[in-house]
C-alpha cells in the first residue's frame, strides 16, 4: 500500500517537489496538497509580465487542475483550505473548513508572506503587497480609473510593479529609503544609472525619503502619503514592496524548531523526521531563500529523500539577479562590496550607458555588477562559482569573454533588441519568438529546459549565451544561470570530478560498478554518461580497464565518421601531413575499388574518403594497412592530427625542423583517447604557417628553441591558445607535450575541449603544475607513455585482420 | 499471421547492442537488452533516417548516432519533447533462439 504524502502550499517549491518525486517514485505515495489561493499551481515570478499585460493569467500557470487529476492528486485549493493545524502524534493535518487528512509524510511549502510596514494607515483600503494574483488583480482594477500609484521600495520587487503599473497607465513614484536603488545588488554608480534610465522611461523617485504615514478618507480608502519632511504625495494606491518573512506561523505553532524560517538540514528535513520543508519558508544553515533557482534544487533533494534514495544533499548556493525590466540590461551576483582584502576592476562608458565592476579577492572573482551590457554576466558567474585563478586574464577581464558573435550567431550580442525572427540557433533554424514562446507556454527554467524543448543550442553551442541571455530576459531575477554543480547526466547529481574520484579512491572498475555505487537511476545510463565514464574508467586504469564499445559513440566503435546517410568517412593517418607517391596510389586505388563518391583533402593535412558502406569498411582498411598506413582517429575523442609547415628543411624562413618535430609528436601522440578531440600543430616559425596557435597544443619554432603554446581552438569559439613556456630542446618539447596531453587526460571533463578546460581552471594552475613542478611534469609524462602502452594498436589492423568485432560489420540475417 | 523467422542466436547480438536483419523491405534492427530482451524497429529513426541500429542502447531505449533523438525499443515513440515513431516489428525468444514476424 501507497504511503500518503500531504504537502502544505501549492506554489513553485511544493509542486516542484511532487514533480521530482512524481519522476523517480510515482507509485511511492497517495499525494494531497492544500493551497490557500483558489488556483492550480502557478509561476509566481512571471506576475511581472501579467501586470505589464506582456502575458495572461493562462499563460502562467505550471499545473493546472486536469494536472492534479491526471497525477492523482487531491487538491484542496482555496481560502477556507488553509491548514490551521497539525496533530504531530496522530499525523493528521486539518484545514480551515475541517477537512483533515492523515499523512505518513508532511511537506512544508508555506512560501512567504509579504512584509508590511506598520505605518499608521497602512491597513487601508489599497494598500497591497506584489506578491500574488489577488495583488495584480487590484492593481489592474485601480489602474482603469485611478492615476497616482506609489511604490515603497526601490529593490527589485519594487521596481517590476512600478514598471508594471506604469505600464497600466498609472504615474508611479518608488519611495526608497536608501540612496541607492535595489541596494542588495548594486553599488551607488550602477544603481544610478538604473534610475536615470528609469526615469527617462517616466517613473518618479523619492530617495532616502522617511515615511511619517498613511492617509485616507472617511470611507477608508488611502488618498494620500505624508513624510517627515513634510511633504505630501497623493496616492490612490500604494504598493508595499519592501521585502518578504518565511511563512512560519503554523510550524510554530505545533513545535517546528523555528529561526527566520523553519529549520532543515542537508536532506531538507525539519526536526520532526516525518516532516520535510522546501522554498521560501525554509531556513537552511543560516540562510533564507527568495529565488527559485535555490527553491528548485531544494525540491530535487527533498524529492530523493521522501523518494527514500537517501543520496542528495543540499549546499546552498550563489545566485545571480537580474532585472524584469524590458529593456534595462542588469546584472548582478555574489559580493559586490568591497573590503581592504578585495580589489574592483571597473569599466565606464556612461555615453554608451555601461558599467561593469568586477571585485577581486585573492586572484578570484567574488562578485560582479554588469549595467547596460550584462553579456558576461554567466561567464563572471561561472568563474566566481569554480574559483577561477583570474591573474592570467585580468588585463582582460572587463572586456568580456567574447563569446558571442561567434559563427553562426551572425555577430549578435544583445538579444533582446532582435526582432522575433532572428534566427538564434544557426543549427537548427531556431528562431527568438521559439524560444520566447517555448518558455512561457511550457515554463521553461534552465537552459536545459530550452535545449529539449527547442533544441536551441543543443548541437554545436555557440549561441548558448544568446539562449542564456533570451532565458534571463524572460525569467529575470529567476534565471538559474548555471547549475551550481554540473551533473554528468540525468541519471545522477554527481559531477564528472565527483565520479572520477570515486574511481580512483573507491577503486571502480565497470561501469556498473559507478552506477552502483552513485545509485544511477538507470542502472544502464544513457549515451551521455556510458561514454564518459567508459573514458574515465579507460583513463584511469590502463592496461586494466576492457575498453566497452557498447559505451562508444557509433565513430568510435567503427573507427570511422558517421555520415548523414548513414555511410562512412575513411582517414587515414599522414605523420605530420607528409605523404608518399605509393601511400596516394593506394588511396587512389582503394577510392576506385570501393566506388568512393568524394575524396577530399581535410583541414588536418591528410586525405578523407567519404561514402564509404559500413561493411566495406574492412576491406578498405585492410587496403590501407597493406600499404603501410593505420587510422588517422579523425572520429574520435582522441589525437587527430599533427599539422606542420615545411620548417628548415625548405623553408628559407624556417628555423627548425617542424616536419620532423610534427612527426616525432604525432607517433608518440597517436592513438591515445582525450577528454575531447585534440589538435596538434607544429609552425617552423613565427610565421607560424601551421596556425599552431589555434591548436590544444600548439608549437612555434624560434631561432633560439621552440614556444609552447595551450588551449587553442579555431573551431566554432575561436580562441587564441596561451603561450605556456618557451623550451630550448627537442627533449622538452616532447616531454611537455606528452605532460600536457596526460593533465588534460586526468583532468578534463567527457566532452570539454582544451580550451574550456583551461578556462576553467585557469592557465596559472596548469602552470603551475607543467613549469613550476619538474617533477609533476616527469610524472605526467611518464604516466601518458605508460598508457600509450595499451593505445598504439591501430584498430583498424584489429579489425580487418584481427577479427576484433567482426560481427559489427555483417547482418545478422539476410532475409529475401 | 505473423510469419515467424529464425534470424539467429541471441548470443550474436552483444548486450546493450545491435545487428541488423536484411529484408526486401529495408534493414531492421534487432537490439538486446542488458537484462537480455530483445526489440525489433525499422533501422530508421523518424527525424533524419539516422540507422539506429548504430546507436547506444540504455535500458529500453536507444539514442540515434545522428542527432541524439532517444527512441523506445517497447513502442518506436521518440521521447521527451521529440516527435516521431518508428515501426516495431514481433519478436521472440524460444530459448537462445530469435525469431522475428515479417
Amino acid at each position: 500500500m501507497a504511503n500518503t504524502l500531504v504537502v502544505i502550499g501549492n506554489g513553485m517549491a511544493g509542486m516542484r517537489t511532487v514533480e521530482e518525486l512524481l519522476k523517480i517514485a510515482p507509485k511511492k505515495y497517495n499525494i494531497t496538497v492544500f493551497g490557500a489561493e483558489p488556483y492550480g499551481n502557478y509561476n509566481r515570478i512571471m506576475l511581472s509580465p501579467v501586470l505589464t499585460g506582456e502575458k495572461t493569467i493562462e499563460q502562467i500557470m505550471i499545473n493546472d487542475r486536469p494536472w492534479y487529476e491526471e497525477n492523482n492528486i487531491i487538491l484542496h485549493a482555496g481560502a477556507n483550505k488553509e491548514v490551521v493545524n497539525i496533530d504531530r502524534r496522530k499525523k493528521t493535518v486539518t484545514a480551515m473548513d475541517g477537512t483533515s487528512v492523515n499523512y505518513d509524510r508532511l511537506l512544508f511549502a508555506t512560501g512567504s508572506n509579504p512584509f508590511i510596514i506598520p505605518f499608521p494607515g497602512h491597513d487601508l483600503h489599497g494598500v497591497i503587497a506584489f506578491r500574488d494574483i489577488a495583488d495584480v488583480d487590484t492593481m489592474i482594477e485601480v489602474a482603469k480609473t485611478k492615476r497616482h500609484a506609489i511604490v515603497i521600495g526601490g529593490g527589485l520587487l519594487g521596481l517590476e510593479a512600478a514598471n508594471g503599473l506604469m505600464k497600466q497607465g498609472m504615474d508611479v513614484t518608488v519611495i526608497h529609503d536608501l540612496q541607492v536603488l535595489m541596494n542588495r545588488q548594486l553599488d551607488p554608480p550602477s544603481a544610478k544609472m538604473l534610475e536615470v534610465s528609469l526615469e527617462e522611461r517616466g517613473l518618479s523617485f523619492k530617495m532616502a525619503a522617511k515615511i511619517k504615514a498613511i492617509l485616507g478618507d472617511e470611507s477608508g480608502n488611502v488618498t494620500s502619503i505624508s513624510f517627515e519632511e513634510g511633504e505630501d504625495l497623493p496616492a490612490d494606491l500604494i504598493v508595499m514592496a519592501v521585502g518578504v518573512r518565511p511563512n512560519i506561523a503554523l510550524a510554530k505553532k505545533v513545535g517546528l524548531q523555528c529561526n527566520r524560517g523553519i529549520f532543515v538540514n542537508d536532506t531538507m528535513q525539519t526536526y520532526d523526521p516525518r516532516i520535510y520543508a522546501v522554498g521560501e519558508c525554509v531556513e537552511h544553515r543560516g540562510d533564507t531563500f527568495g529565488l527559485v533557482a535555490p527553491l528548485f534544487e531544494q525540491a530535487k533533494v527533498c524529492a530523493n529523500h521522501l523518494a527514500e534514495y537517501g543520496i542528495a544533499n543540499y549546499r546552498s548556493s550563489a545566485v545571480a539577479t537580474k532585472l524584469k525590466v524590458t529593456g534595462v540590461n542588469l546584472f548582478s551576483a555574489g559580493d559586490f562590496t568591497s573590503n581592504e582584502n578585495s580589489e574592483d576592476i571597473i569599466f565606464q562608458d556612461p555615453k554608451r550607458g555601461v558599467y561593469k565592476k568586477v571585485v577581486i579577492e585573492d586572484d578570484n572573482i567574488k562578485g560582479a555588477v554588469l549595467y547596460g551590457d550584462t553579456i558576461d554576466g554567466s561567464w563572471y558567474f561561472q568563474m566566481m562559482k569554480d574559483g577561477t585563478n583570474i591573474s592570467e586574464i585580468r588585463d582582460r577581464l572587463l572586456y568580456g569573454q567574447a563569446h558571442l558573435g561567434d559563427s553562426g550567431t551572425q555577430g549578435a550580442n544583445a538579444v533582446s533588441n532582435l526582432p522575433d525572427n532572428a534566427e538564434i540557433c544557426g543549427c537548427n533554424g531556431v528562431c527568438k519568438s521559439d524560444i520566447v514562446n517555448a518558455i512561457a507556454s511550457k515554463s521553461l527554467f534552465t537552459l536545459d529546459d530550452v535545449r529539449d524543448a527547442t533544441k536551441a543550442s543543443a548541437s554545436c553551442g555557440s549561441c548558448t549565451g544568446l539562449v542564456e541571455q533570451l532565458i534571463a530576459d524572460a525569467l529575470g531575477s529567476d534565471f538559474n544561470e548555471t547549475e551550481t554543480r554540473k551533473s554528468i547526466c540525468r541519471c545522477t547529481d554527481y559531477s564528472h570530478d565527483e565520479i572520477r574520484t570515486a574511481i580512483s579512491t573507491n577503486a571502480l572498475m565497470s561501469f556498473q560498478a559507478v552506477s552502483q555505487h552513485f545509485s544511477f537511476s538507470s542502472p544502464d545510463g544513457c549515451h551521455v554518461c556510458r561514454p564518459a565514464i567508459n573514458y574515465y574508467l579507460l583513463a584511469h586504469w590502463p592496461g586494466v580497464y576492457e575498453d566497452d564499445s557498447r559505451s562508444r559513440f557509433i565513430n568510435e566503435r567503427t573507427h570511422a565518421n558517421i555520415q548523414k546517410d548513414n555511410t562512412y568517412s575513411v582517414v587515414p593517418r599522414m605523420w605530420g601531413g607528409l605523404t608518399t607517391p605509393a601511400e596516394l596510389r593506394a588511396i587512389a586505388d582503394a577510392a576506385e575499388k570501393y566506388n568512393v563518391p568524394t575524396v577530399k583533402v581535410t583541414g588536418g593535412q591528410r586525405i578523407d574518403l567519404l561514402g564509404v558502406k559500413k561493411e566495406d569498411l574492412p576491406n578498405i582498411w585492410k587496403d590501407l594497412n597493406d600499404a603501410g598506413m593505420v587510422s588517422g582517429h579523425a572520429y574520435g575523442k582522441s589525437l587527430r592530427t599533427v599539422k606542420t609547415c615545411v620548417g628548415s628543411t625548405h623553408c628559407r624562413f624556417g628555423t627548425q625542423d617542424s616536419m620532423g618535430m610534427g612527426i616525432e609528436i604525432e607517433k608518440m601522440t597517436w592513438g591515445s583517447w582525450t577528454p575531447a578531440k585534440v589538435k596538434i600543430a607544429v609552425s617552423g616559425c613565427p610565421r607560424n604557417c601551421a596556425e599552431a596557435t589555434i591548436k590544444d597544443f600548439g608549437v612555434v619554432a624560434v631561432d633560439s628553441g621552440w614556444e609552447l603554446y595551450v588551449g587553442g581552438n579555431g573551431g566554432m569559439k575561436v580562441r587564441v591558445s596561451d603561450f605556456l613556456t618557451k623550451v630550448s630542446t627537442e627533449a622538452e618539447v616532447i616531454e611537455y607535450a606528452g605532460a600536457f596531453m596526460q593533465m588534460y587526460r586526468e583532468q578534463g571533463h567527457h566532452n570539454e575541449r582544451s580550451a574550456p578546460w583551461i578556462e576553467r581552471v585557469g592557465l596559472n594552475y596548469i602552470k603551475e603544475e607543467l613549469i613550476e613542478n619538474d617533477e609533476k611534469r616527469k610524472g605526467f609524462h611518464s604516466r601518458f607513455l605508460e598508457s600509450q602502452k595499451y593505445a598504439q594498436d591501430d584498430p583498424w589492423a584489429e579489425r580487418a585482420s584481427k577479427g576484433v568485432d567482426v560481427i559489427d560489420f555483417i547482418p545478422l540475417k539476410v532475409i529475401n | 499471421m505473423s510469419n515467424w523467422t529464425e534470424i539467429g542466436n541471441l548470443n550474436d547480438i552483444p548486450r546493450l547492442g545491435s545487428r541488423i536483419v536484411t529484408t526486401k523491405e529495408g534493414d531492421i534492427a534487432i537490439f538486446r537488452t542488458a537484462n537480455d530482451t530483445v526489440f525489433a524497429l525499422h533501422d530508421q529513426c523518424p527525424h533524419k533516417q539516422g540507422a539506429l541500429s548504430q546507436g547506444i542502447v540504455h535500458g529500453s531505449h536507444v539514442t540515434c548516432p545522428l542527432h541524439s533523438w532517444v527512441i523506445s525499443l517497447e513502442d518506436g515513440e521518440a521521447q521527451g519533447h521529440d516527435t516521431g515513431c518508428t515501426k516495431t516489428f514481433n519478436v521472440k525468444l524460444d530459448g537462445e533462439r530469435i525469431f522475428l514476424a515479417v
